[in-house]
């Protein structure tokens, strides 16, 4: 598991599924998740698995979770920032015809 | 270098799609066979491929053509099958039929028109499109725009994960003992005794026959044969959405949603030589008239994008040949390696093969445009 090097930074805090995150300022969503020992952060819109973090820098598309409402974002290119509510990202988004 | 060559049966210059699949085909039939792919440089229209297997609209001006696109049709659902059980790689095929939107009255004359034109082109078993008005088009796929007036539907249609296709036929290669010569760009190709000899910069490979099937490739391939190849390059734009709930039912000639849940998006037609630029104007022109066709998508992102060359003839269809100054030298040249991939590996395997064409395959040769 991920640890800090340096662990008394964390001064930022958001939500993640309603449990309370604390993420150093220029965290990622993903590197706070990672940091907090979260690692299923969406279920796959094909099978239904879990999914998490994998390339960390915004080219595979795996670590996708809903910010503030906002579905499909990429939790690795999403800076932290006070507050933020973030949920995992439950298989395909249902678009309104 | 000579005593180090390699001979097979059959040299396939090109592993793309039309390659793989006719050296997948060649290889059932007890021939050996070597694959020489170009290196990751390569134009690859193969990897950029729409994934549509569609038939309707196909050879309205040559219904060889039609009857050829609709063959390979037919025989994609065993086809499908066949290589995913070999492989263990399915390609995804899935075949509910396709619709093409009609937004004017003039489209809509013109489409009419044409389903006229090539009603009998398959005598009894019919054209196997049909005109829908809107009533019945919003049973089928509900959550069209307002401005879509009426559509034209085919039952032969259907799509299929151009990757997987191709990276099932690569597997299939290797499964049947076919030879694979990666980062094996030709240089020169001659006579060599009854064969051929192509030479690539780390060795050179012999063949009995030769197949060329190097996409914009075989333009600079073909005349070292004596074999003239007429295609130009078409771009063609792609835009992709993240991946949504099942929101089509089917694909259309301008979207198709893939069993992953993202919505492929496309359909430009450019003329600018052999560049795969994604440029803005034509992406937001390919994302303005899916939304006119569909508006839902108006609120889905787009993930990523990206350009590719087609392989057209002057008139658009498929030109095949065989050499007369060289025996046993071929060029396959066409723009739907994905919707001919199951004919390019059955039949046409198989006239190559034999070493000789259907009487209705010889339309496809350049010829045509000799008197032009």
């Amino acid at each position: 598991m991920p640890k800090r090097i340096d662990p008394d930074t964390e001064t930022v805090t958001f939500t993640f599924e309603g449990q309370i995150i604390r993420a150093r300022p220029g965290d990622t969503v993903a590197s706070a998740l990672a940091a907090s020992g979260i690692r299923h952060l969406r279920d796959s819109a094909v099978s239904g698995e879990p999914r998490g973090i994998f390339c960390m820098m915004g080219a595979c598309f795996d670590c996708l979770v809903e910010v503030n409402g906002q579905p499909n974002r990429q939790a690795c290119m999403t800076p932290v920032s006070q507050d933020l509510a973030v949920s995992r990202q439950r298989g395909g988004v249902e678009v309104k015809i | 270098m000579n005593n180090n060559s390699i001979t097979s049966d059959v040299l396939v210059v090109g592993g793309g799609l039309v390659g793989a699949a006719i050296a997948w085909g060649l290889l059932d039939r007890g021939l050996t066979v070597t694959v020489l792919d170009e290196g990751d440089i390569a134009l690859r229209a193969s990897r950029g491929n729409f994934g549509l297997v569609w038939v309707q609209s196909k050879g309205d001006k040559m219904h060889e053509y039609a009857r050829w696109t609709r063959r390979s049709a037919d025989l994609w659902p065993d086809f499908a099958e066949h290589l995913a059980e070999e492989t263990g790689i399915s390609p995804n095929y899935e075949k509910p039929g396709g619709l093409h939107f009609i937004l004017s009255e003039e489209e809509d004359r013109r489409v009419r028109a044409q389903h006229q034109r090539m009603h009998d082109v398959n005598g009894e078993r019919g054209y196997g499109a049909e005109m829908l008005d809107r009533q019945q088009l919003d049973k089928l796929v509900p959550g069209l725009g307002p401005e879509v007036i009426s559509g034209s539907y085919c039952k032969h249609d259907g799509h299929a994960n151009p990757l997987l296709l191709l990276h099932a036929l690569h597997k299939g290669l290797g499964l049947r003992g076919g030879r694979y010569i990666p980062d094996g760009r030709v240089e020169t190709l001659e006579r060599d005794g009854d064969g051929f000899r192509a030479t690539t910069s780390h060795g050179s490979y012999l063949g009995g026959r030769i197949v060329l099937a190097a996409g914009h490739g075989n333009k600079v391939l073909g005349p070292m044969l004596g074999l003239d190849v007429p295609i130009h390059p078409e771009k063609g734009e792609i835009l992709v959405t993240e991946r949504v709930a099942p929101l089509l039912p089917m694909p259309t000639h301008v979207l198709r949603q893939t069993n992953e849940g993202t919505i492929m998006i496309g359909d430009s037609h450019e003329n600018t030589g052999y560049s795969t630029d994604s440029v803005i104007p034509v992406m937001s022109g390919i994302a303005q008239y899916a939304i006119r066709c569909f508006p839902a998508l108006r609120n889905l992102r787009v993930v990523r994008s990206w350009g590719a060359v087609r392989i057209l003839s002057t008139d658009g269809f498929p030109v095949y040949q065989q050499s007369t100054d060289f025996s046993g030298a071929y060029t396959i040249n066409c723009h739907s390696g994905v919707t001919l991939a199951a004919a390019h590996a059955g039949p046409l395997a198989r006239m190559i093969a034999e070493g000789e064409f259907e009487p209705e395959i010889t339309a496809f040769s350049p010829r045509r445009f000799d008197h032009a």
